[in-house]
């Protein structure tokens, strides 16, 4: 039934087009040219990393990933955003119940706050750390008399990727729990709900797929970030190289397979992540469209 | 806290906790940074910032910018019109692969697009001995910083551009305007500011990149050494004041242009109303 009526509309519209569109000849060429664009800029550069990573065949492919420097920046990314992301997320929960739900005076400034580290180079952010926490910086002194090691250690990588991710799940979610409101909150409360019973079965189910969003944009920058983590790393082999710094030092070895194989698996998280968000977007257009048709059958 | 009633828990626990968490993380470091700033005199600021080398890395950074924002600005036009508006094999394909720069990390980006151009690469070996050199020059430095503000013109325009009511298209072509005459006075004035947010978010993107144009310039000092990359070998040298001059220059640059990109997207808003 509603698939008969989008067939007579699309059939109706048709002809009432005729002078909104390019000629058939305009038409292919811009495609032509667009899709060539597409070709040089994406598919292309995409293709090159997994070919030059296997350009020396499966063995060396795997033992350039075994070997134990690139496992050690494989195994020292994992840990990074194993710490980074939940620490993220735990901040984008809390930032965007307290943004979206209640009202209060400077809010508009905490957004562009938190927005902040998107406009900083990553190269300055990294910087930034090492001002503080570097041997000059204002807390080296007190960090040596301690002991303690975050510039050219994990926790300054940490720290740096933290700084990096900063926004992503908070500026998901922000939107999302502002567009649900608080009514369905209040309803769980009267009912006699307790706060944390009113977030977990009622806010979080709600929101959950911008969560999810959030987190894999979060967890993707989060294992590829390199300007601010390459200026707190120190680049000790097999300690503080995570796998985009690993890559640059394969190439600067001159031993690009090596590289490329490294690379690879980043390439492969991207795709991932394109994939994943590409699914998201499409049942997000499906449940609109369903909720669209459910409004016009029951007007 | 000018809190209206609201029933729901927690305003002061997460309040609480995005403060604190904002403050140690985002607060701090800039405080860090701006008071080493503020510690240096003006003088010796003007000194650090404005070395022959680093006006040279500022032409470059500016410039490659400005030209990669331009390149999006053309390419992604078209690229968004032709998502919008045909049917083709593998748009939604394309379509979902326009995100691609961002997801894919700058170092892999800097590292294969090096590859594709160098002499004997994909691209490099049709394009080199036709003198177009991608590898190692300020051109190349353009290439990446293309690949990676790929994706901002084409998502600020897409909804623009599937929002446009055809009626008005019909109008101009029934009152006898050409196709190019309809483009030109009819649709482009309301693409006009979704192009240049993208353009200014792909300008200041490309202003802080790093990642991808350490792997492709070759970094050679005065030719191909872009502004960040300064900062990195001054950090290196343990010139920390140097490499903090060089930061508020940056700094102080991409505040300007959130500044405007802010503008401009409330026009954009006022636009489609």
């Amino acid at each position: 039934m509603a698939g008969d009526i989008k067939i007579r509309t699309r059939a109706a519209q048709k002809p009432s087009q005729r002078g909104t569109e390019e000629s058939p000849v305009m038409k292919w060429v811009l495609i032509i040219v667009a899709l060539g664009f597409c070709l040089v800029f994406l598919l292309l550069p995409l293709a090159n990393v997994f070919a030059q990573a296997f350009s020396k065949g499966w063995t060396y492919y795997l033992r350039s990933l075994t070997e134990p420097d690139s496992w050690a920046a494989i195994r020292l990314t994992l840990i990074v955003a194993a710490i980074t992301v939940p620490l993220n997320v735990m901040f984008g929960l809390a930032a965007a119940w307290a943004i979206a739900k209640f009202d209060f005076r400077g809010k508009s400034l905490l957004i562009t706050l938190i927005d902040l580290p998107f406009s900083v180079s990553p190269v300055v952010a990294g910087l930034m750390f090492v001002v503080l926490f570097g041997l000059q910086g204002f807390f080296g002194k007190w960090l040596q008399a301690y002991d303690v090691k975050i510039i050219f250690a994990v926790p300054g990588i940490v720290l740096a990727t933290t700084f990096v991710t900063f926004p992503f799940v908070a500026r998901e979610l922000i939107p999302v729990m502002q567009a649900t409101g608080t009514e369905q909150e209040q309803a769980a409360l009267t009912l006699g709900a307790n706060g944390w019973q009113t977030f977990w079965h009622v806010t979080l189910p709600s929101v959950k797929w911008g969560l999810i969003y959030g987190i894999i944009l979060c967890n993707a920058r989060a294992m590829g970030e390199f300007g601010a983590v390459s200026v707190v790393s120190g680049h000790i082999a097999g300690q503080t190289d995570t796998m985009p710094l690993r890559v640059q030092k394969l190439y600067e070895e001159y031993n690009a397979p090596a590289a490329f194989a490294v690379a690879s698996l980043l390439a492969l998280l991207a795709l991932l992540t394109l994939g994943i968000k590409t699914l998201l977007e499409w049942r997000q257009a499906r449940e609109y469209e369903k909720a669209q048709r459910a409004q016009a059958d029951n007007p | 806290m000018a809190k209206r009633f609201n029933a729901l828990p927690g305003f002061g626990l997460t309040f609480g906790f995005t403060l604190f968490y904002l403050s140690a993380l985002v607060l701090l470091p800039f405080a860090g940074l701006v008071i080493r700033a503020c510690e240096l005199s003006w003088s010796d600021f003007w000194r650090l910032a404005t070395t022959e080398r680093a006006l040279a890395a500022y032409r470059l950074t500016f410039g490659a910018s400005l030209a990669d924002a331009v390149a999006n600005a053309a390419f992604g036009t078209l690229l968004a019109w032709v998502l919008v508006r045909y049917e083709f094999p593998g748009r939604r394909f394309i379509d979902a692969m326009v995100d691609f720069p961002f997801a894919l990390p700058t170092a892999v980006a800097g590292l294969t697009l090096s590859n594709l151009f160098a002499a004997n690469g994909w691209l490099g070996r049709y394009l080199v001995p036709l003198g177009i050199k991608g590898a190692f020059t300020p051109l190349g430095v353009v290439i990446a910083l293309t690949f990676v503000g790929m994706p901002f013109v084409v998502r600020t325009l897409q909804p623009v551009m599937e929002n446009l009511e055809r009626e008005v298209e019909e109008a101009a072509a029934t009152l006898g305007a050409s196709r190019l005459r309809t483009f030109v006075s009819v649709i482009a004035p309301s693409l006009m500011p979704p192009i240049l947010t993208g353009f200014a978010l792909a300008f200041a993107r490309a202003i802080g990149e790093y990642g991808s144009v350490v792997f492709i310039s070759g970094n050679q000092p005065f030719k191909t050494e872009i502004a960040p990359y300064l900062i990195v070998i001054r950090l290196e040298e343990y010139d920390y004041t140097g490499a903090i001059s060089l930061a508020v220059v940056l700094l102080a640059f991409s505040f300007v242009l959130l500044g405007a990109i802010n503008l401009l997207e409330q026009w954009s808003s006022k636009f489609q109303k």
